[in-house]
């Protein structure tokens, strides 16, 4: 579902952020990215919606080389990728429905198909009351999942999140990576970047280790960390 | 900043493609990656879902919502609209006077006259043909022919001083014709002509052409109507700058959430929508606070000026602002609102990146 094929990242005037990277992530696959902080998580997944494009290399998402993808292209590829933010980054001028039924609206669905589907997405967060609120009514960990909700409600293939749990206290971190988990299970490619190895230790999912911009491992969670 | 990366990117890839055979591999894994010539348009479309109801009231959702963030906000959304409305009131204000103006001295034009007064002692029969031969000139429309014993009644009513005349044994005043020229008052060159060559008769003793003035008054309201133009050019660039910058300033506040919104997948076009709307809005109040103001102050004027009009026997009535003149104010209003939102968006929304 997603490869990297050699591929590098450097900020203008900077040194290499990412340094021939290669993987592959097969679809349904849940995925941890780990590494100390400036290690270039988020330079890797800034390359999957096209936020960042590869200096050198490639990036291929559903069998799409995303080099070829235009600029007005863009906007199409970023509605079948989800992403979550470590400050989720609702509107606040938004009720939590709006916010939720933001991609379908961008993606011109019509109305009545929208409610179903965020008041679906808002269920399977366990928000569904909190339609009406405003996001600053909502604690950190319902913000999140409200997130989540946006992220996932026009049920895009590929899941991307950075530091979801950044914010959040180890229960509500527990319960946002189950969450993530679920996605699996309907097909949805996962893809984390996290720092908290206690979390992700708890979980036996694949890990991808960067250091200094290098993917330094590649294996099953516990067994990474045993090392 | 994306946008410096594509064109390498693409030439990279077009060359290694070929070399890396694990990348075609990888394209060719999975559906879309089967046919690469075409596969950039594929599945990156909005579905069919998308029809043209849906488009259309999505336009009608962002131009409630955007009327409605702008009542939210109605100190900043009156002081901007009240500049638009004064930029746009003063041009269409001094547009309707000068129209008025303009209709008051065409009904003046009609009545342009030569008076032409005739040496004295000359027999009826000699003035029948110096009126019949006038009469022939082309540039002449009519003769009117004016005895000294008519001009002397006329001028014993409207003077006044009736009485005193009657001591005169003698009627002080000459013949004289009237002529209506058919020559364009504009045309002052043929109209000085015509007087010169009336000047140049035997028979003549003088000639009055005077419409001198009304003259300089239409060449007055050329220039003015010319400066108005000048002016209300200048306000519409002002009003550009004013809607500009409100926009500008509303698209920076508004930061957070455009770069949210693109990351989720909007288009450009979806982004620039509400903004543009926002111009829309504040033109259409522009325009109609703009309407309020010249119609009061010329309902203000109106009365004032009737009554003028009745003392001086005219038939003369202040013009408000008709249909069409009205129509221009709101397109023009709408106009502006939408290029200045327009120049403000197309120069500033693209620095605004997901980073
Ligand atoms: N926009 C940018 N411009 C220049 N350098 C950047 C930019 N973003 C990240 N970097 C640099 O790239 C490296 C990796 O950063 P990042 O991907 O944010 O790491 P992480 O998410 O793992 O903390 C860091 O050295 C950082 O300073
Ligand atoms: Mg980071």
């Amino acid at each position: 579902m997603i490869s990297f094929v050699n591929a590098y990242k450097r900020y203008p005037g900077g040194r290499d952020a990412l340094k021939n990277i290669s993987f592959t992530i097969a679809k349904g696959e849940m995925v941890f990215l780990t590494g100390h902080s400036g290690a270039g998580k988020s330079s890797l997944l800034k390359l999957i919606p096209i936020i960042e494009r590869t200096t050198r290399g490639e990036v291929i998402l559903d069998g799409k080389n995303l080099s070829r993808v235009s600029n007005r292209q863009i906007p199409y590829l970023r509605r079948k990728i989800g992403v979550v933010f470590q400050d989720h980054n609702l509107l606040p001028e938004r009720t939590v429905f709006d916010n939720v039924a933001l991609p379908l609206v961008i993606a011109g669905e019509h109305p009545t198909e929208t409610g179903r589907r965020v008041r679906a997405a808002l269920d399977k967060v366990g928000l569904l009351g909190k339609e009406r609120a405003y996001p600053i009514a909502l604690s950190g960990g319902e913000q999140q999942r409200v997130g989540i909700a946006r992220a996932v409600v026009n049920r895009p293939p590929v899941l991307l999140a950075d530091e979801p749990t950044g914010n959040l206290d180890p229960e509500l971190s527990r319960e946002i990576m189950s969450l993530f988990e679920q996605f699996t299970t309907v097909g949805v490619t996962v893809l984390v970047a996290t720092h908290d190895l206690d979390l992700i230790g708890r979980m036996n999912h694949r890990l991808l280790a960067l250091r200094e911009g290098e993917l330094v491992a590649d294996g099953p969670t516990q067994e990474l960390l045993r090392q | 900043m994306a946008a410096n990366y594509k064109p390498q990117a693409r030439r990279t890839y077009s060359r290694r493609a070929k070399s890396n055979p694990r990348i075609r591999e990888l394209e060719r894994g999975t559906p879309g990656g089967k046919n690469p010539g075409k596969d950039a348009a594929h599945g990156l479309r909005p579905g069919p879902r998308s029809t043209l109801n849906v488009y259309l009231s999505h336009h009608l959702w962002v131009a409630v919502s955007t009327l409605g963030s702008l009542w939210r906000s109605p100190l900043s959304t009156l002081l901007t609209s009240s500049v638009i409305a004064i930029a746009l009131a003063l041009p269409a204000g001094l547009y309707v006077m000068l129209q008025n103006v303009q209709q008051l001295s065409s009904s003046w034009e009609n009545s342009s006259q030569i008076s032409v007064f005739l040496k004295s002692g000359q027999t009826e029969s000699q003035l029948r043909t110096v009126r019949e031969q006038l009469q022939a000139w082309p540039e002449i429309q009519a003769v009117h022919y004016i005895s000294a014993e008519q001009a002397l009644a006329e001028f014993r009513q409207s003077s006044g001083f009736g009485e005193a005349l009657q001591i005169l044994d003698q009627n002080p005043l000459p013949e004289m014709f009237v002529i209506q020229p058919a020559i364009q008052l504009s045309d002052s060159r043929r109209l000085q002509e015509l007087q010169s060559r009336l000047d140049s008769l035997p028979q003549v003793d003088q000639t009055l052409l005077d419409m001198q003035w009304v003259l300089r008054l239409s060449a007055i309201i050329d220039t003015g109507k010319r400066m108005v133009f000048i002016l209300g050019a200048l306000l519409f660039i002002a009003i550009l700058l004013v809607i500009g910058n409100t926009i500008r300033l509303t698209i920076f506040n508004k930061r957070q959430e455009i770069v949210v919104t693109k990351l989720i997948g909007a288009t450009n076009q979806f982004i620039r929508r509400p903004f543009l709307y926002t111009g829309f809005w504040y033109g259409v109040f522009g325009a109609l606070l703009a309407w309020l103001l010249v119609t009061v102050l010329l309902a203000l004027l109106k009365g004032p000026i009737d009554d003028l009009s009745l003392l001086y026997e005219s038939q003369f009535s202040l013009n408000t602002m008709g249909v069409t003149l009205s129509g221009s104010l709101f397109a023009v209003g709408i106009l502006l609102g939408l290029l200045g939102s327009w120049l403000a968006v197309s120069r500033h929304l693209k620095a605004i990146e997901p980073k």
